[in-house]
């Protein structure tokens, strides 16, 4: 129970350990109901945002042809997410078992197939409350299933689905685990460097931003890009998947608290203003460019004030996020409309622009929004340029992670089944190609 | 007896079909379609890529009508279609050689 204790957890995690010891000598802590419920609550929330929030986002973007392909790829991607979490996938980032020294920076072990887990099992929250280990368990397998997803944003309407299928398989186990556990598992290497990652813009966005670009690499573009137009086929569905993603990025954010506590509501407030910033700094970005403030703008916008102020949900006062949330959107639609198409590189839905680039200034400012003279909550001893060195210590070896990581899965997978279907495939739309429907009849 | 083709913009059309009513048309038959003409196209942005698109949605309206009706229609669509501006579309007139109703089998000026 004791090393139990020791897993999960994120920018706290340390105090949480020392807070944990004393619990095996007493009776066992008992979760507090609230809590657990809260904490169940954020995990469908995050659920939502997968089915239908991120499918529906995504296929919005694509164009009519692909948009049962992608909607498929990204919902089987996280059911196979799911199973492959509760299989090994818990284990390697939060398992009972801790390596002593250098391995157990990376991944833990033990509890394969959740075998020690129980009822009765709790995990440490950032105080001195537990919460349900099924719970914990349940609540980082959505943030496993989702990221995995969010990676086809550069790879879809030319991936085969069996290469995406396995393509999760490796790239869960040897990328996102791994990540998982550096920066909040017990012992982990970023964990103990003291880097602030509230809700995974570390290991969830940099992590499939990145993954992402290399993506799009590998994949290569897509047939006729960027001669022929591929407008989105349905910016409806696009807004209606970003407005699911925002209200169950309140389970992704908030949840990460583990607690329904007072740094949960901060999380919430800052979940609010740093996106409704994002959303209008994006569209205020394209009138400074000369074009229409548009749509796919504000939706945009609202994704890229998320993604930013994901590591400092709990970071952060309110007006830092506001602050963060603009920054990010501004630098994404930089990056997304004139250095994509500079550098030449497909990533069709934009993962790498919006999750790469807003994770990796959210994850750098919350070395700096923390502050307490920005309205931030750390302390009165918080140092911001040693932060700051620590945060870009952090985005550094996420980048490198992901990136090596995910050559690797795709390399493999080209070996096994190839990465792309046929041409003439292609050209007549995944969803007849790879699924034999078609999204509108 | 005449046939008029004209193309308008889409959102004039319930003011010529009234208009056309009133001057004692029975019928017409609309399509919508896409085509250019001075007007040229549109520029479409999303995320930076721009896409001109050259073709705009317009009605095209058929019309058929006897020859002492055709000069008042033609000149009833022109004002009620206009919007003084480019892209108000054009009006096509063509010599019909016949109309029959299919339903009594009818020909000439009285099938109209």
């Amino acid at each position: 129970m004791m090393r139990k204790l020791t897993s999960g957890l994120l920018a706290f995690g340390t105090i949480a350990l020392t807070a944990t010891a004393a619990f095996a000598q007493d009776a066992a802590p008992v979760p507090n109901p609230g809590n657990n419920a809260w904490m169940m609550t954020s995990t469908v929330l995050v659920m939502m945002m997968i089915l239908p929030g991120l499918a529906l986002f995504y296929g919005g973007l694509t164009r009519s042809k692909n948009m049962l392909s992608t909607m498929t790829q990204v919902t089987a991607a996280a059911c196979l997410g799911m199973l492959i979490w509760v299989m090994w996938g818990y284990s390697l980032a939060f398992g009972a078992t801790s390596y002593e020294g250098f391995l157990g920076k990376f991944i833990s072990g033990g509890s394969y197939f959740l075998s020690s887990v129980t009822v009765d099992s709790t995990a440490a929250t950032f105080s001195d409350e537990v919460i349900s280990e099924y719970v914990f368990v349940a609540f980082q397998m959505t943030f496993a299933a989702i990221t995995g997803a969010l990676v086809f944003g550069a790879t879809v309407e030319r991936m085969k689905f069996t290469a995406a299928m396995i393509f999760i398989v490796i790239w869960s186990t040897i990328v996102y685990y791994p990540i998982a556990h550096m920066v909040w598992g017990g012992g982990g290497l970023i964990l103990d460097w003291g880097a602030l990652d509230f809700a995974g813009g570390t290991v969830v966005h940099i992590n499939a931003g990145v993954s992402a670009l290399v993506a799009a690499y590998m994949l290569g573009k897509r047939k006729g890009y960027p001669t022929e137009p591929m407008p989105p086929h349905s910016l409806t569905l696009t807004l209606v998947g970003a407005g699911l993603l925002w209200v169950g990025w309140f389970g992704f954010n908030v949840g990460s608290e583990l607690e329904a506590d007072g740094t949960a509501g901060l999380a919430m407030i800052n979940t609010f203003v740093a996106t409704a910033s994002g959303a209008l700094f994006w569209m205020l970005a394209e009138r400074a460019v000369g074009h229409k403030p548009s749509a796919l703008g504000l939706a945009s916008g609202i994704i890229a004030g998320l993604v930013a102020v994901t590591p400092a949900a709990g970071n952060s006062g309110p007006f830092g996020a506001i602050v963060l949330g603009a920054v990010a959107s501004i630098l994404c639609f930089i990056v997304v409309s004139k250095v994509k198409p500079a550098m030449g590189f497909d990533d069709s839905l934009d993962a790498f622009g919006i999750h790469g680039i807003g994770g990796m200034v959210g994850a750098i400012g919350t070395g700096i929004v923390y502050s307490p003279l920005l309205g931030g909550p750390g302390g009165d001893d918080f140092v911001m340029s040693t932060q700051v060195w620590i945060q870009i210590k952090s985005v550094v070896v996420s980048i490198l992670w992901a990136g090596i990581g995910t050559a690797i899965a795709l390399t493999i997978v080209k070996m096994l089944v190839g990465l792309r279907v046929s041409t003439e495939d292609e050209e007549a739309g995944l969803d007849i190609s790879e699924h034999g429907e078609r999204a509108y009849n | 007896m005449k046939f008029i083709i004209a193309i308008i913009k889409p959102f004039k059309l319930d003011e010529v079909r009234e208009a056309l009513s009133a001057v004692g048309v029975a019928g017409m038959t609309i399509s919508e379609v896409k085509g250019y003409g001075r007007q040229k196209g549109q520029t479409e942005i999303y995320r930076g890529a721009e896409y001109s698109v050259n073709m705009l949605p317009k009605v095209k309206l058929e019309i058929a009508v006897g020859n002492e009706l055709a000069a008042k229609v033609v000149e009833t669509i022109q004002q009620s279609a206009s919007t003084e501006s480019i892209g108000d579309g054009k009006i096509f007139v063509l010599d019909l050689a016949s109309a029959t109703r299919i339903r009594t089998g009818e020909s000439g000026d009285t099938a109209l």
